[in-house]
């Protein structure tokens, strides 16, 4: 029995591990923290705070989306209840303020409009938030030559994840004295190299909050980085609820399997 | 099978297929009364765990196949169209994802098991080298599997790795190109690499039959090494080791369970959830975790070509183990001095996943190099060496006489007539 506790201690201590040995650096930035009070959708039980991922799709919406896309996330999933949590109304409402391109012109097959750009329409629940830009050369020659990546999984994409987000958006500050900037550049030590080519953001009341939350700097980083989390797994809310189950499950069956073990052995010498 | 078989027929149709096909006497005969060392420890369930990782990465597999596009253009976004709108999608591919390490975790302990009791060591060299073979089935495959949602580290691993075959003289470029199907990673990669993802795990699955059978003619090893000496020394396999078994798989169970559910993402790097893009280089490339003790090996040595044969050799050395291990004794139970050279091998290969997952400069080329050369020198000097010069432990007179108190001993069949001291293994 000691025997057997010890060894299941060494595996148990091996598999664990395997998380530390697969934590590797990030290189030189400066490491990233959460806001005080941490996230809610850490933990075994977390989940989404859901005006807090409201007021971040706000931010996403009327500041981030000017410059980044999220092909992957489909607009319908703003109604999902383990996320934003929108009626089908409010969806389809918000769904008509973007615009997508639209595709050939049915009498002419021109790609174009009247003025040579990229034909679009209004989009429609089942689009995705599509990059605001007609291809990367564009976004490149619109941002001094850096390309604004795709937000649907940057959360799952950094060292970090939605602390990474928050501490980036929290953390343009002068540069030290003894760094120089290259041309175009803002100083951020959270970003790989310390520099990075989009200008800050967030400034004291950005956005007026649609439910009259105070939209200090702090307030709209952790909200963004709560909608940028849920927009890369929206699954977490469902993965941790089943993952508590089966895990339960589990435990009661290898303990009545322990039990039949004791059992079926204990006339037996080993 | 080595032993006589006890199958009975159940009804009519039973006994007319036992005359015709006789599966279910295979299966009864190895899965049911096969006798088995009654002194198996823990150890001795990730055989069974084994088995069902690998149904469980093909189960998975075939059904995200389902949904996965092997194509530069939409690899990626199939995978994402997976995670997202595939139902438990997200499951099927955690689980996958996850699966890989939990495989390699469940290998490298199996693997560890047999070096410390002596399991390669006659009459089990056939099993062993079987065993090798399906290590490097399932490097090959894992492999070819992290390329296959195409981000960052799928490319830049695959044209790492890859780019090993050039440094073979004369012929390695024009083999390299022939890997890639083109001048670099790229669509044609990909493609042939789904195609050899999807066969190789029913490769490793013929291959496990071919490990169990040639198991099942010697039967298993056991932690004291010795030879089973009669019916008092085992006890048929099921029911008593399908619950050991049993019990150790619900409990690997929860382990996987936790990465799947709550850490999902912890063993991979962040970077393969940035498409792939063969103009950016990211500043560190880094296989995954289970390759990183052989990526330090690689590393460690300076040259290429040499580096590359190293890292080969690890693993082509374990092919050779029983025939360099020279002691007569298989358990290192009773063989005090290799014990200890036995942990400094654990460590070394300790040292060389950390360095692998290290930058190669400074202090940890150092590490990498030391624990390289000690890897090497178990096999080709200490176990060789240490075989010979040390006195073993006295090794018990059977199985059986360690764990049975007496009556049951005394109720038995005699032993003490088979029970002659032997050093023999
Ligand atoms: C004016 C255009 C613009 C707007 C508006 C904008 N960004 Fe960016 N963003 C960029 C550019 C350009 C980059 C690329 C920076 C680089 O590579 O140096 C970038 C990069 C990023 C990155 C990746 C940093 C990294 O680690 O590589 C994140 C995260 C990000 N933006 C989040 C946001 C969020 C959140 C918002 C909304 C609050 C936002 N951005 C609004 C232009 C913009
Ligand atoms: C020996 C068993 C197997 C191992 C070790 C293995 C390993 C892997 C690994 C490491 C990945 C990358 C996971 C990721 O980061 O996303 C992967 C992906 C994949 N595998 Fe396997 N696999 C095995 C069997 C199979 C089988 C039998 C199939 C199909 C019949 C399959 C189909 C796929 C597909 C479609 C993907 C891409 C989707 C994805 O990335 O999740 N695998 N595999």
């Amino acid at each position: 029995m000691l025997k057997a506790t010890r060894t299941l201690a060494i595996l148990l201590a091996a598999g664990l591990g395997l998380a530390a040995g697969a934590a590797q650096g990030a290189g030189e930035a400066k490491h990233p923290h959460a806001p005080p009070g941490g996230w809610s959708f850490e933990g075994m039980f977390g989940h989404y705070d859901k005006a807090a991922v409201q007021r971040g799709f706000q931010i996403y919406k009327e500041v981030c989306a000017a410059c980044h896309g999220m092909e992957y996330v489909a607009i319908r999933t703003l109604g999902s209840p383990s996320g934003p949590g929108y009626s089908e109304d409010e969806v389809e409402a918000v769904a008509a303020e973007f615009r997508v391109p639209a595709g050939p012109d049915p009498q002419t097959g021109s790609l174009v409009d009247d003025i040579g750009l990229p034909r679009l329409r209004p989009a429609l629940p089942s689009d995705r938030f599509t990059s605001p830009y007609p291809n990367d050369i564009a976004a490149r020659a619109a941002n001094g030559g850096a390309l604004p990546p795709d937000l649907s999984v940057i959360a799952k994409a950094r060292e970090g994840g939605a602390s990474y987000i928050y501490s980036l958006m929290t953390g343009y500050q002068e540069p030290p004295p003894g760094v120089t900037l290259e041309a175009g550049m803002h100083y951020n030590p959270y970003m790989a190299g310390g520099q990075i080519a989009m200008p800050p953001q967030l400034v004291p009341d950005r956005v007026a909050y649609e439910d009259g939350t105070e939209a200090s700097v702090e307030q709209m980083a952790s909200d963004i980085a709560t909608f940028l989390n849920w927009a890369a797994e929206p699954e977490l809310e469902f993965r941790k609820k089943l993952g508590f189950m089966v895990i339960s499950y589990l435990a009661v069956l290898s303990l009545l399997v322990f039990l039949a073990y004791r059992r079926l052995w204990r006339n037996v010498g080993h | 099978m080595s032993h006589q078989s006890t199958y009975r027929p159940t009804g009519p149709f039973t006994e007319w297929l036992d005359k015709r096909l006789p599966v279910p006497r295979l299966m009864h005969d190895s899965l049911v009364d096969f006798p088995t060392p009654r002194n198996l420890n823990y150890w001795y369930t990730f055989g069974g765990i084994l088995t069902f990782c690998l149904i469980s990465q093909i189960v998975t597999g075939i059904i995200l196949a389902m949904h996965y596009t092997p194509h530069v253009d939409y690899a990626f976004e199939s995978v994402e169209r997976i995670m997202r709108d595939v139902n438990f999608g997200w499951l099927l591919r955690y689980a996958h994802a996850v699966g890989a390490s939990m495989f390699f975790f469940a290998v490298y302990v199996h693997i560890f098991r047999g070096l410390y009791y002596g399991s390669y060591k006659a009459p089990r060299e056939v099993l062993w080298m079987l065993g090798v073979v399906i290590l490097l089935l399932m490097m090959a495959t894992a492999f070819m599997g992290y390329v296959l949602p195409w981000g960052q580290m799928s490319f830049w691993g695959a044209t790492v790795i890859t780019n090993f075959f050039t440094a073979i003289p004369l012929v390695g470029n024009a083999i390299t190109e022939w890997l890639w199907g083109g001048f670099a990673v790229g669509n044609a990669t990909l493609n042939r690499f789904f195609s050899l993802h999807y066969l190789l795990p029913f490769v490793i699955f013929g291959v496990v039959i071919l490990h169990i059978w040639a198991l099942h003619v010697p039967g298993n090893n056991n932690p004291t090494g010795i030879d089973v000496r009669g019916k008092q020394d085992t006890v048929p396999f099921h029911p008593y080791y399908t619950v050991k078994d049993g019990f150790a798989l619900s409990l690997f169970c929860i382990l996987f369970a936790w990465y799947v559910f709550f850490a999902p993402n912890a063993l991979g790097h962040p970077d393969n959830y940035i498409p792939a893009d063969p103009l950016v280089t990211p500043p560190h490339i880094v296989p995954e975790w289970y390759f990183l003790p052989f990526y330090a090996i690689l590393r460690s040595i300076p040259d290429k070509l040499l580096g590359v044969i190293a890292m080969f050799g690890s693993i082509a050395i374990l092919f050779v183990l029983p025939w360099l291990d020279r002691s007569p004794v298989r358990s290192l139970r009773y063989r005090p001095m290799t014990q200890i050279f036995f942990v400094g091998f654990v460590v070394a290969c300790g040292v060389l996943m950390y360095c692998g997952g290290k930058p190669a400069e400074g202090v940890y080329v150092l590490w990498a190099r030391l624990a390289t050369a000690y890897y090497f020198a178990y096999f080709l000097l200490i176990l060789p060496i240490v075989g010979l010069i040390e006195t073993p432990r006295k090794l018990p007179d059977s199985i059986a006489k360690p764990v049975l108190p007496a009556p049951a001993l005394a109720g038995g069949t005699p032993i003490g007539a088979t029970a002659a001291p032997h050093t023999d293994g």
